[in-house]
C-alpha cells in the first residue's frame, strides 16, 4: 500500500512538471512581447502612419486595416453562420444534405489558413475579378470563421430547451416565428462568444490575407472596399523578416499591439459569457 | 398569406446558407483539382510526388514534391513527439490533480495561450529561439526543422489540452468511485480507469492538434530556414508544403506551370489534413457515445 502512494506521488509530481513546463513559456513569451514592446509603444506609434521604409512613425494604418477586415468577416460570417446553424439544428431531417452540411464543417475546420489564402486568391481576387481588396479579404477570412461560428451556434441553440419550442408552438406560432421569437433570443450569448473568438483568431492570421489583401507598405489608409490595407499580422512578419535593420522595438511593440487586441478581444467574449451566465433562467 | 411567403423567404435563405457551406467545400476543391490537372498535362504526375526535387525556376523546372513533404513530415513528427506526452500530461493534472482554484488559473492560460497569434510565435523564434538553440546545441544557423516543431509543439498544445481534458471529465464518477472502492489509489484509478475510458476523447484532441501543426504555416516559413531539399535531421534548415506556397505564390504569374504545382501543393495539403480531421470528427462522435 505504501508503495503504491510513493508511486502515486512521483507520478503527480511527473504531471505537475509537465503543466510547468508549459505554463512557464506561456508567461515568459507574453512577459517578453511586453517588457521588449511597452517601451516604444506611444501616442505616436498607435496613431502615426510609417515612415522612412517603416523604420520610423507609427502603425496606425495596419491597426485600421486589422479592424476593418475584422468588421468585414463578422458582416459575411456572422449571417450566413448563425442561418445555417438554425438549418442544422430547428429545420434539418437526417438526410444526405444534412449529412453533407455537417462534414463540409468538419472539413472547413480543417483546411489550412494557407489553403484559404489560394482559394481566396483565385475565387475573390483572380475569377470574381476583386482585386487584392478589403472586400477580397474579408470573404477569405469570413470563409475560415465559417466552422467556428456555425459549431457555437450550434451548440447554443441546442441548449435551449425543447419545452420553449413546443409551447410556443402549441400557441399558433409558425416555425420562424418560434425560431426568432422563442429560441435565438435565448441563444444570443453563446453565439456572441462563440463569433468574438472566431474574429479574434481571424484578426490575428496572416496567411489567408498574403495575397489577397495586404499591402507590404501603405502609409494611407483606404478609400473603399477595394482598396489594399495594411495588415497587424502581416507587417509584423514584413518588418520582422523582409525589412533589413529594423529597429527591434518597433517590431516588439507591433507584435504587443496585436497580442493585446486579441486579448481584448477575449476578454469581452470571456465577459459577455460569464454576464449571461448568471442571467440564464433556466 | 403574406405571413406564408415570409415563412417561405425565410425558410429557404436558411436552407441556402446550409447549401453555401457545403459549395464553399466544394469549390475550394474543385480550384485545387482544377489547377492541380493543368498541372498534371505538362508535367507527369509521378514525378511530382516522387521526385526529389522542388526547382521550380530552374530550367527545365522541377516540381518535385518529396523533399516538402519530408520538410512536413519531419517538422511534425518533432512537434507530436513534444506536445502528445505534454499535452495529455496537463490535462490529467488539470483534470484530477489540480485543486479547483488552480484549475481555473491553468485553462484560462491555456486559454491565452490559444489566443496569441501564430506570427508572433514566429516572431519570438527568430528573435529568440532560433539564436538560443543555436548556441547551446552549436547548431550551424538556428533556422531549422527542430525550432519549428518546438514552436509548432507549443501551438498544438492548447487543443490537444482542452479537448483532453473535456474527455477525461466527462468520464462517469460511478468509474472513479468503483476503483475507490476497491482500494486503488487516486493514480491507479487515473491511469488504468479514467484514461483508458477518455482515450476516444484524447485520440480526437491529438488528431486535431497534428491537424492544426501541419497546417501552419507563418510559423514554420518563419523560423525552420525556407531550404527545399530532402532534410538529413531535423537540426538543418528545412521547408514544409505550407511554406512553399506562403513564400512563391507571390512571385508566379498566374496560370503559370509553376503556380499550378502550388495548387497541387495545396491538393496534397488538403488531402491530408482531411484525412486527419475525418479521424478526429469520428473519435469525437465514439467519445461522445
Amino acid at each position: 500500500m505504501n508503495a503504491a502512494k510513493t508511486y502515486e506521488k512521483v507520478a503527480f509530481f511527473v504531471l505537475g512538471l509537465a503543466m510547468l513546463l508549459i505554463v512557464a513559456p506561456i508567461i515568459m513569451t507574453i512577459a517578453y512581447i511586453v517588457k521588449n514592446g511597452i517601451g516604444a509603444i506611444s501616442w505616436e506609434f498607435i496613431t502615426q502612419a510609417p515612415r522612412n521604409g517603416m523604420k520610423e512613425g507609427g502603425i496606425f494604418p495596419a491597426i485600421v486595416g486589422t479592424i476593418l477586415l475584422i468588421i468585414g468577416t463578422m458582416l459575411f460570417s456572422l449571417p450566413l453562420g448563425i442561418l445555417s446553424a438554425v438549418y442544422l439544428v430547428e429545420y434539418a431531417r437526417d438526410n444526405l444534405f444534412t449529412r453533407l452540411i455537417k462534414l463540409s464543417v468538419v472539413n472547413l475546420s480543417g483546411i489550412p489558413s494557407i489553403v484559404y489564402g489560394m482559394f481566396g486568391y483565385t475565387l475573390f481576387v483572380l475569377f470574381l475579378r476583386l482585386g487584392t481588396s478589403i472586400l477580397s479579404g474579408s470573404l477569405t477570412l469570413a470563409i475560415m470563421s465559417l466552422p467556428v461560428i456555425i459549431t457555437a451556434a450550434k451548440q447554443a441553440l441546442e441548449a435551449v430547451p425543447a419545452s420553449f419550442r413546443e409551447i410556443s408552438l402549441s400557441l399558433g406560432a409558425t416555425k420562424w416565428q418560434t425560431v426568432r421569437y422563442c429560441v435565438l433570443p435565448h441563444a444570443v450569448p453563446g453565439i456572441l462568444t462563440g463569433t468574438v473568438l472566431s474574429l479574434s483568431r481571424a484578426a490575428g492570421e496572416t496567411a489567408p490575407i498574403l495575397f489577397t489583401v495586404a499591402a507590404f507598405y501603405l502609409p494611407r489608409l483606404p478609400h473603399s472596399v477595394f482598396d489594399q490595407v495594411m495588415a497587424l499580422p502581416y507587417h509584423l512578419y514584413v518588418i520582422s523578416t523582409q525589412v533589413p535593420n529594423m529597429p527591434m522595438k518597433l517590431s516588439f511593440a507591433t507584435g504587443l499591439v496585436l497580442v493585446a487586441l486579441v486579448f481584448l478581444m477575449n476578454l469581452v467574449s470571456a465577459i459577455l459569457r460569464a454576464h449571461f451566465r448568471k442571467k440564464k433562467q433556466w | 398569406m403574406a405571413r406564408k411567403i415570409n415563412e417561405y423567404i425565410i425558410e429557404s435563405c436558411i436552407k441556402l446558407s446550409g447549401f453555401l457551406v457545403i459549395i464553399f467545400v466544394f469549390l475550394i476543391f474543385l480550384f485545387l483539382l482544377k489547377d492541380s490537372f493543368s498541372l498534371f498535362g505538362v508535367y507527369p504526375i509521378g514525378e511530382f510526388l516522387f521526385g526529389r526535387n522542388w526547382l521550380p525556376i530552374s530550367e527545365p523546372p522541377k516540381f518535385g514534391i518529396v523533399p516538402l513533404l519530408l520538410g512536413s513530415v519531419y517538422v511534425t513528427v518533432g512537434a507530436i513527439i513534444i506536445c502528445v506526452p505534454m499535452g495529455i500530461a496537463s490535462a490529467m493534472f488539470i483534470a484530477e490533480v489540480a485543486p479547483k482554484s488552480l484549475k481555473h488559473v491553468l485553462k484560462s492560460l491555456v486559454e491565452l495561450l490559444a489566443s496569441i497569434p501564430s506570427i508572433v510565435l514566429g516572431f519570438i523564434g527568430i528573435v529568440w529561439l532560433g539564436p538560443f538553440l543555436r548556441n547551446t546545441l552549436h547548431l550551424a544557423t538556428g533556422m531549422c526543422g527542430l525550432t519549428g516543431s518546438l514552436l509548432l509543439a507549443f501551438m498544438a498544445l492548447p487543443t490537444i489540452i482542452s479537448i483532453s481534458e473535456d474527455a477525461l471529465v466527462a468520464v462517469p464518477n460511478t468509474f472513479k468511485e468503483a476503483a475507490y472502492g476497491l482500494g486503488a489509489t487516486r493514480w491507479q484509478t487515473l491511469w488504468r480507469i479514467v484514461l483508458p475510458s477518455a482515450s476516444s476523447g484524447i485520440i480526437a484532441g491529438v488528431m486535431l492538434g497534428i491537424g492544426r501543426v501541419i497546417g501552419e504555416t507563418m510559423v514554420v516559413m518563419m523560423v525552420t530556414g525556407n531550404s527545399p531539399v530532402v532534410p538529413k535531421s531535423i537540426l538543418q534548415p528545412l521547408r514544409t508544403l505550407t511554406a512553399t506556397i506562403a513564400g512563391e505564390m507571390g512571385e508566379t504569374v498566374s496560370g503559370s506551370e509553376h503556380y499550378f504545382a502550388l495548387f497541387a501543393v495545396g491538393l496534397v495539403l488538403f488531402i491530408i489534413t482531411f484525412m486527419i480531421n475525418l479521424i478526429a470528427d469520428i473519435s469525437l462522435r465514439r467519445a461522445r457515445r
